[in-house]
């Protein structure tokens, strides 16, 4: 039957059935290459968060347990800590981002003189590695370092607090390091989105009276609305799945008190070697990264087959 | 713009500059400090510079194997990559074909899922093969985030390149192969460098997969993020080999960030 149908395609459209060959040709390597690095491995974490597989204690074996490395999650407190912490540092870091992100590409929209070197900068923190950003502000928050000595100089405070081991304090480190690190790059993306916004509309509000204000909320913001779900999205992706960052600035402390939960699963895998439990805290991490991914998936592909037509 | 309020957005700008740059100064300022002036200077200058942490960064040789290892794996994987990727990116661009749709989705999922969720598998599958602490044993990970860059990158390219030129090609007779070898391969070799180039970088600055699967060919990240250690940190050397790894990747950045900025915007973009 399908075989008939697939018989009479090809006689209607020879063409098109020579081009799905070719694609097949063309994509087929890297297809599989991704199923087998990618795909597969994604549904072996999942089987294997159904099993309690601890490799410390082999002779246990690997007992299919359904659920109960997900139930041993809803009854751990450190599980719930790590997910506020994935919750609480994506909210805050990407609105930042956002909200300065924008600022700022309003600022590189103007012409001035020097404007690609300020471009150039601007990419700097993004192309080095998050380890190094750590570090860099790590270093700036130690006893006695940069942050301390500018907030004590200007007096604005009167005695330095010990960021790194205050359990609230510490993410403040945390969250200047994401901001510095990613807010130039969210100012590029917004700013190749508002290039795209039709110079005219601004010309007619200008024309009907609208101030700097009214433009911006009328003309700027409808208009650079694609690019900021994207970085929205994207960011906020990135943002749940943070681990290099955190992993090097406080190690996740003092104690677990910054803990995300990307580290958390690598902790219960490769620390704890408790492959089961630490496989069902990767596939938490994985959901809401998925349902993001869907959104910006039906997105895109929207605007793919608009553009086709 | 009214000129009134250029001044105004001028300083804002100034202050966001400084914002990014301020940090680097201090980090170089503070490799090249000696020690036991790190913390007691405040915010000036340090009064003269010491080059003692950067010799003994290169005398110790460990961050030199580091940037070797980091060079083979990043090469290697951006190298297979482009090699299937860029074929993979024409064929979604350019071809109809069922489950076209499908495969976009496919490759744009996979480049947002987070790392961890494939560690344990990957972990187990390596230390099966016996590829832990191997070359191969962190590119085939890699390839995880590297091909779907890759593909999403150079899709956003073919989409833009005019399909003018090829129908020209094939009305004239050239096969769907031979214009893409002959015609489309030159004209995308700009793409092709910023494409590796993006992807090198991602590889260059990898640091869970090379945590999870090396011991002893540590990648640079790694081998920065150990020489931290966990108590009395050597500062001075740990910010020299900070700017010593991130020095490369800024001088490409600096040099090609028009390209870099072009090839991340059309192709939809990964922060």
């Amino acid at each position: 039957m399908a075989d008939a149908e697939h018989q009479r395609a090809r006689l209607r459209d020879p063409a098109e059935h020579g081009e799905s060959r070719l694609a097949l040709l063309l994509c087929g390597p890297a297809l599989l290459l991704i199923s087998a690095v990618a795909l597969f491995p994604l549904l072996y974490t999942f089987w294997e968060s159904l099993h309690l597989h601890d490799l410390r204690m082999p002779w246990r074996g690997r007992p299919l347990i359904g659920l109960g490395n997900y139930t041993e999650a809803l009854a751990d407190a450190r599980f719930w800590g790590a997910l506020g912490h994935t919750a609480f540092f994506a909210a805050v870091s990407v609105s930042l981002e956002l909200v300065l992100g924008l600022a700022l590409a309003l600022l590189l929209q103007r012409s001035f003189a020097g404007r690609g070197f300020a471009r150039a900068v601007a990419l700097l923190p993004w192309a080095m590695p998050a380890v190094v950003v750590a570090i860099l502000w790590r270093f700036l928050f130690e006893p006695g370092g940069a942050a301390d000595a500018l907030l004590l100089q200007t007096g604005l405070l009167a005695r330095a607090p010990a960021w790194l081991s205050d359990a609230q304090l510490s993410w403040v480190p945390i969250v200047l390091a994401d901001v510095w690190k990613t807010t130039p790059f969210v100012a590029l993306l917004l700013l190749a989105g508002l290039q795209a916004i039709d110079p005219a509309l601004y010309e007619a509000a200008r024309i009907d009276g609208a101030g700097p204000l009214e433009r911006l909320l009328h003309v700027t913001l409808p208009g650079l609305q694609p690019a900021l779900v994207v970085a929205l999205l994207f960011r906020s992706v990135d943002a749940l799945r943070v681990f290099d960052l955190i992993y090097v600035l406080t190690a996740g402390g003092p104690g677990t008190a910054t803990e995300p939960l990307a580290m958390y699963s690598f902790v219960a895998l490769l620390r704890n070697l408790r492959f089961g439990y630490g496989s069902a805290l990767a596939v938490i991490v994985f959901v809401p990264t998925l349902l993001l991914a869907l959104v910006y998936i039906r997105l895109a592909g929207s605007s793919l087959r608009q553009e086709q037509r | 713009m009214s000129g009134r309020r250029v001044p105004l957005a001028g300083l804002a700008l100034g202050a966001a500059l400084t914002a990014i740059v301020a940090p680097l100064a201090f980090a170089l300022a503070g490799s090249l400090s000696p020690e036991a002036q790190l913390f007691e200077g405040g915010l000036a200058a340090p009064g003269s510079w010491h080059l003692g942490h950067y010799r003994m960064l290169f005398a110790d040789g460990t961050l030199l194997r580091a940037i070797g290892h980091s060079l083979i794996v990043a090469a290697s994987t951006t190298l297979l990559c482009v090699g299937l990727g860029a074929p993979c990116a024409y064929a979604l661009a350019r071809l109809r074909f069922p489950g076209r749709g499908a495969l976009l989705a496919f490759v744009l999922a996979v480049a947002m899922f987070p790392q961890i969720s494939i560690v344990p598998p990957l972990y187990l599958g390596l230390r099966e093969l016996g590829l832990i602490d191997t070359y191969p044993g962190l590119v085939l990970p890699y390839v995880t985030f590297a091909m779907p860059l890759t593909i999403w990158l150079l899709l956003g390219f073919f989409r833009q390149l005019p399909p003018e030129i090829e129908q020209a090609a094939r009305v004239d007779g050239a096969s769907r192969l031979r214009v893409l070898l002959e015609i489309v391969a030159p004209l995308s070799a700009p793409a092709l460098a910023t494409t590796a180039l993006l992807t090198f970088i991602y590889c260059w600055n990898e640091f869970l997969f090379a945590l999870s699967f090396t011991l002893e060919r540590q990648t640079v990240p790694l081998a920065i993020a150990l020489l931290r250690g966990q108590y009395r940190v050597p500062w001075g050397q740990v910010l020299a080999a900070a700017l010593v790894s991130t020095a490369p990747v800024a001088a490409l950045v600096l040099l090609f960030q028009r390209r870099i900025v072009q090839g991340l915007v059309s192709g939809g973009v990964k922060g």
